[in-house]
């Protein structure tokens, strides 16, 4: 049985629309994935995938029709509805329980063809008291934007400056959706949507079929000579209803204090050397750093300008551009995975971050203002 | 508007009926009556609003059915001017967190009755830790809208 598991090959689409339909699309990079790692499609044990259905898919049953992209005809394979950083850890499982000698986690969602976010999250709300008050994900961030600044202290540039310092890092990411050079005044100018939340400081829909191969210890070995290791993982899920919640006391700490026991990290503000996290709405990226350990309570807004958190600083947090760069809902957890393991890997090209880096923290979040959280860690 | 390249553009709309169960048909029901019910938790104690057949923490059934006051302090705010697909509620509108006297989760609501058509005049009028109270539709149905907002008390 294997006691490690790799990250053995990754591939990913750009965030942008493209005209490609998601079967060929889904097809496209598996086999990219196949080849890199030099595995015909018999080789591969094992399939998760990770995809939401027919809101972000405009088809029930999904996976019937695209389980032959993925590789999986005659394979054992699942698929998870909902975030994909949970089907990573499936992959995961799958290979140390010792079945399996690799697994494809293939994560997908064509956002370009779906109905706005907000659209989908409306449904997302219960039918009977929350939908019918409009409540989607965006007024949900905003209520939790609102109760953030207010108990902190925390101010809406603090909060503007993390799409900055995003937008600015995806001007390096070939893959990234959306990028640009803005300033505070920008962001905060951009438009309200729910106040106190401005159209730059909320996530677009993004394209993203994401996918990462693992192996075990053994099988590894022949197919790379990077492997990233798979370290710890953690998740823990909060109440439902919003109004039952402490949205400022999430599940976050407890899903990374799981996730950093795994992996052996006392103090991750020395042990981590990068993050790639889900911060769909700006102010959350602040929120999450908090939550993960990086800083005090309330001091995320200090933390950003500090410039720790930069691509060059010294705890680098969405080198890529993140998610407000590139938000293909359901792929988005996994493609922090591949984000990470790029950097670990020393091949993100112009969005590398400076010096060698060994830790890397991958996160993802699903539910109206972080219910639901997973976080990973990975290491070279 | 067409893209550049070939798309096909297809609805899927399938009516559901969804049962509301027995704690929230005598939620709704109260809601007609002018009445907001909650349920208390014998072993946490807190008071859960709208009623729950069981308390999620403890996950045991609740057993105690409160009648809860109808005002409250405002937790947090939301000013929405923009239009998404579905929206049942017509912007510009306030979305709420509202902890209802007695209680000891937050109710979500909408605030109104006064002025929303120029932000600049909401956000010197909202303030968390306002006090609310809320105001019925004329006309019930036993559905959240019987209650049309939480207004400002002065
Ligand atoms: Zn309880």
């Amino acid at each position: 049985m294997s006691k490690k598991v790799a990250v053995v090959a990754v591939a990913q689409t750009p965030g942008a629309e493209s005209k490609d339909n998601l079967y060929d699309q889904a097809y496209h990079v598996t086999r990219e994935i196949l080849d890199k790692s030099g595995l015909n499609r018999e080789k591969v044990g094992t399939i998760v995938s990770a995809a939401s259905d027919i809101f972000h898919g405009g088809i029930s049953c999904a996976n019937s029709y695209y389980w032959e992209t993925t590789g999986a005809f005659l394979k054992n394979a699942s698929r998870q509805d909902g975030e994909s950083l949970f089907a990573f850890f499936y992959g995961v499982m799958r290979i140390l329980a010792g079945h399996y000698d690799t697994a494809l986690i293939l994560a997908i969602c064509k956002g370009s063809e779906n109905p706005e976010n907000d659209a989908c999250t409306l449904m997302f709300s219960d039918p009977f008291y929350q939908r019918e008050l409009g409540i989607q994900e965006t007024i949900a961030a905003a209520l939790q934007m609102r109760q953030y600044m207010d108990k902190y202290g925390v101010t809406k540039e603090q909060c503007a400056g993390v799409s900055v310092k995003n937008f600015r890092n995806a001007l390096g990411n070939p893959y990234a959706h959306k990028r640009g050079r803005y300033t505070v005044k920008d962001v905060l100018e951009s438009g309200m949507l729910a106040d106190p939340l401005t159209e730059l400081q909320v996530a677009p829909k993004s394209e993203g079929i994401v996918a990462v191969l693992l192996a075990s210890e053994e099988a590894a070995k022949k197919i790379t000579d990077k492997p990233i290791w798979f370290k710890g993982y953690g998740s823990s899920l909060d109440n439902y209803f919003l109004g039952d919640r402490n949205l400022l006391e999430g599940q976050l700490p407890a899903a990374a204090a799981r996730a950093y026991k795994m992996a052996g990290i006392n103090d991750p503000r020395k042990e981590i050397d990068l993050a790639e996290i889900t911060e769909p709405y700006a102010f959350q990226e602040l929120l999450w750093c908090e939550d993960l350990g990086f800083c005090e309570k309330g001091g995320g807004g200090k933390l950003l300008e500090s410039g720790i958190t930069e691509r060059t600083g010294r705890l680098p947090v969405n080198p890529s551009g993140g998610v407000l760069a590139n938000n293909p809902y359901v792929s988005r957890g996994l493609q922090r995975v591949v984000e990470a393991v790029l950097q670990l890997r020393g091949e993100a090209g112009e969005h590398q971050v400076d010096g060698k880096r060994k830790t890397a923290l991958a996160h993802g979040t699903h539910g109206f203002a972080g219910q639901c959280h997973a976080v990973a860690i990975l290491g070279s | 508007m067409n893209k550049e390249f070939k798309t096909i553009k297809t609805e899927i709309r399938l009516p559901y009926e969804l049962a509301y169960g027995a704690t929230w048909t005598r939620f709704f029901e109260g809601m007609s009556n002018q009445i907001l019910y909650g349920s208390k938790c014998e072993k946490c104690n807190r008071v859960l609003v709208p009623a729950r057949t069981f308390c999620p923490r403890c996950f045991i059934d609740t057993k105690e059915w409160v009648e809860v006051p109808q005002q409250g302090t405002l937790t947090a705010w939301s000013y929405v001017n923009y239009r998404y697909f579905g929206q049942p509620t017509t912007p510009p509108f306030i979305g709420a967190l509202i902890r209802l006297d007695g209680t000891d989760v937050d109710f979500v609501h909408l605030l109104g009755g006064f002025d929303l058509s120029d932000f600049e005049k909401v956000r010197k009028i909202v303030k968390n830790g306002m006090r609310v109270e809320a105001v019925w539709a004329n006309e019930r149905k036993a559905h959240i809208m019987d209650i049309r907002y939480f207004k400002p008390l002065a």
